[in-house]
């Protein structure tokens, strides 16, 4: 466990903060792509620590806020479903929905249980032979995988009572809608460690390659954040762009070719509704025909309801790093942890709750 | 072989069954003169100063046992824990038990051993007791309430609204350990070697501090909700502000790597045996001495002073330099999906 001391060295963070400070003599705004480094980034306090010169911009990484306010409220409906007991991941249940929530739908009768792995949904089916159950998968990237390891599991086990209600969905489209929606000036990207784990440092490629744009791809300790930035401010500042791996003690350039190969078994290339983006092309992981059988859109006709973004939040902006999160005129005062307004708020991995949990005391 | 023997809906119905099986687990293991009467009340002798603690507290825990620790135990502690943060010196404990049906009988044993095992360790009778039987599917082994009554001597005057500017925040020993060990057990992770629950009676720890620190103005333990909720709370509750120096916050190694694996900030991660004293700053020095020198205060130091300032709020002062605030956590500690 003495990994974990090398990478929070604040001797060798200070050297790489006034390194950074050196180096970075115009301008630059880095998005961080994923909702845990936006968490870790404020947890360290790195924001402030920065020069004036380097911007970060929180990304759309955080897959509960991406979910759209349909899939939300389609996954909530599913679970007034007689009969479903509906499995999550702790994050959904207290989103927001249209109307109300998982928690509010579970204290109201519907039988809705948080699991820790997919796996133990599986295993709730084995248990209730006389139940439908239904798993909520959300996730990248890097829950995809287990979440179809889950499927391959209930077709061995043969059963007929589990299916997964996917809003999978890939990161790199999501990239993409950001340059080429053009609303923010970025300088380069701090590339999502996690995600990077699963579908390597050379899913990333495209960015230096058709963007010209640097992406370093991080760690979630303080020492991998301010090393990756350091790295993007080097790049920036000697007019390189490439892709490089700050993260070599988890990321392959190639990925978890393992969990890649579990992943493409199950599902297949199809377009998403993203918040805050609307239906992004080639984004969404739908389950292939050939497991149709735990595919919950096909064996449950889905419950068509009336989806309205809460109003006045601005999610979608904050997701596409247009706004920061106290610029909401909700945040902290009508939107709280205790009551959110949005997905934002909810999610650990929401930009607004890191802004709240987080935020600076000045 | 032989069958192992379960809890039935018939142990619950009040009737000889629930006798037999509180006479076999329980009663034997736990006797006491207010215990053995078996009226319908406990009646005890009461010290004629001071004032009366009384506290409740419920426990759900999955898994029942876990590297450390189990559920048994903890119920008694945190009860007696619960008292002993009012400064009280705790006496006597009832018990709660709504089983589901189905529970091996050696379990429940193995829980009523380790309960009365807590309960001479911190020095408290239980007095009365009750068990309810539900339908399997309807709880997860067993769940326990424990009450508890003590008393506190007259020159005590501890509260959550007591912090004043300028006290200094002691705490007890590294923070996270439970938490972590409860998590990573329950997501399979392979740390039991290395990670320990911190459970632990506090009501003696507690008592050789205020021998020297007896104008001790709040303790609290650190439990759920973790070191940064329950000091926001008592922020809150004294309209005081605190600082905190996070390079001073001690945690074990394990703890934080099972914290840096699942993505989760360790001043949420909820504690069992971890309290904080806000004491006033002549006391300081002796309050910690007397923290040192007790089994369950080895790791015991100064992580922050409470101050005038933004009011309400816990400020952190992080290893890096940099200063940010520590907000209260609201629900869950999840670990990240991302
Ligand atoms: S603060 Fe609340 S309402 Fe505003 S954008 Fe964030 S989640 Fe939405």
């Amino acid at each position: 466990m003495r990994f974990v001391d090398e990478f929070q060295n604040p001797i060798l963070a200070r050297k790489l903060l006034d390194e950074i400070a050196e180096m970075a003599t115009v301008p630059m705004s880095f998005m961080e792509f994923c909702g845990g480094h936006t968490h870790a980034i404020m947890q360290f306090g790195i924001r402030q620590l920065l020069p004036s010169q380097v911007k970060l911009l929180s990304g759309p990484g955080c897959p509960v806020c991406v979910s759209s306010q349909a899939d939300i409220d389609q996954a909530i409906a599913l679970s007034n479903i007689p009969n479903v007991i509906l499995t999550s991941f702790g994050d959904m249940i207290r989103v927001p929905g249209t109307t109300y929530t998982l928690q509010e739908a579970s204290a109201s009768g519907s039988d809705v249980r948080v699991v820790y792995s997919p796996l133990d949904a599986v295993q709730l089916a084995v248990e209730n032979p006389g139940k439908e159950v239904i798993f909520l998968g959300v996730g990248f990237e890097t829950t995809a995988p287990g979440v179809a390891a889950s499927i391959l599991e209930a077709a061995r086990l043969g059963l007929n009572n589990y299916s997964v209600f996917s809003m999978h969905k890939y990161t790199p489209p999501a990239m993409k809608g950001i340059l080429n929606g053009g609303e923010v000036r970025l300088s380069g990207v701090i590339g999502p460690g996690h995600v990077a784990t699963i579908i390597g440092s050379d899913a990333w490629r495209f960015l230096p390659e058709r963007h010209g744009m640097p992406v370093v791809v991080s760690g979630f300790e303080s020492v991998d954040i301010l090393l990756t930035v350091h790295e993007l401010v080097h790049q920036v500042a000697n007019g390189i762009a490439t892709v490089e791996n700050a993260y070599t003690r988890s990321v392959l350039p190639e990925g978890n070719l393992a969990a890649l190969k579990i992943m493409n078994e199950v599902f297949e290339v199809s377009d998403a509704d993203w918040r805050g983006f609307g239906v992004l092309p080639l984004s969404g992981m739908a389950i292939r025909a050939k497991y149709a059988h735990y595919d919950a859109k096909v064996r449950f006709s889905m419950p068509q309801v009336p989806s309205r973004e809460p109003p006045g939040c601005r999610c979608g902006e904050v997701l596409r790093g247009i706004v920061e999160p106290p610029e909401c005129p909700l945040f902290a005062k009508a939107c709280t942890p205790d009551h959110p307004k949005g997905p934002c708020m909810v999610s650990d991995e929401g930009a607004c709750s890191a802004y709240y949990l987080y935020g600076q005391s000045n | 072989m032989y069958k192992k023997q379960r809890v039935t809906m018939a142990h619950g119905t009040g009737g000889r069954m629930t006798q037999q099986l509180i006479e076999s687990v329980f009663a034997h293991r736990f006797s006491n003169p207010a215990l053995d009467r078996m009226n319908d009340a406990a009646l005890v002798q009461v010290e004629k100063e001071g004032h009366l603690a009384f506290s409740i507290d419920g426990h759900v825990v999955n898994p029942l046992f876990f590297h450390g620790g189990d559920i048994g135990q903890i119920a008694v502690y945190g009860t007696v824990n619960d008292l002993a943060m009012m400064g009280a010196r705790p006496l006597w404990i009832a018990a709660s038990f709504i089983i589901e049906e189905g529970l091996e009988i050696q379990t429940l044993r193995r829980i009523a051993d380790s309960m009365a095992t807590a309960t001479s360790t911190a020095g408290v009778q239980l007095v009365a007791g009750d068990t309810k039987v539900v339908e399997r599917g309807k709880g997860d082994g067993v769940y326990i309430s424990v009450a508890g009554v003590g008393v506190v001597p007259p020159h005590l005057n501890i509260d959550a609204a007591n912090a004043q500017p300028g006290d200094v925040i002691l705490i007890n020993r590294p923070i996270a350990s439970h938490g972590m060990t409860i998590m990573t057990q329950r997501e399979g992770l392979e740390f039991e070697s290395v990670l320990a629950s911190d459970t632990a009676p506090l009501n003696g720890i507690v008592a050789d501090m205020l021998q020297v620190a007896p104008h001790t103005h709040v303790l609290r333990d650190a439990s759920r909700g973790g070191l940064g909720t329950v000091l926001n709370e008592l922020a809150v509750a004294s309209d005081v502000g605190m600082i905190l120096s996070e390079a001073s916050i001690p945690i074990e190694e394990a703890a934080k790597g099972a914290c840096a694996l699942l993505g989760l900030d360790p001043l949420y991660v909820a504690n069992e045996g971890v309290f904080i004293a806000i004491v006033p700053p002549d006391e300081a020095d002796v309050a910690l001495e007397a923290l040192k020198g007790h089994p369950f205060g080895t790791g015991a130091t100064r992580i922050g002073m409470v101050t005038n300032q933004h009011s309400g709020r816990v400020v952190l002062h992080t290893v890096l330099g940099a200063q940010r605030i520590v907000g209260p956590l609201s629900g869950d500690l999840l670990p990240r999906i991302c």
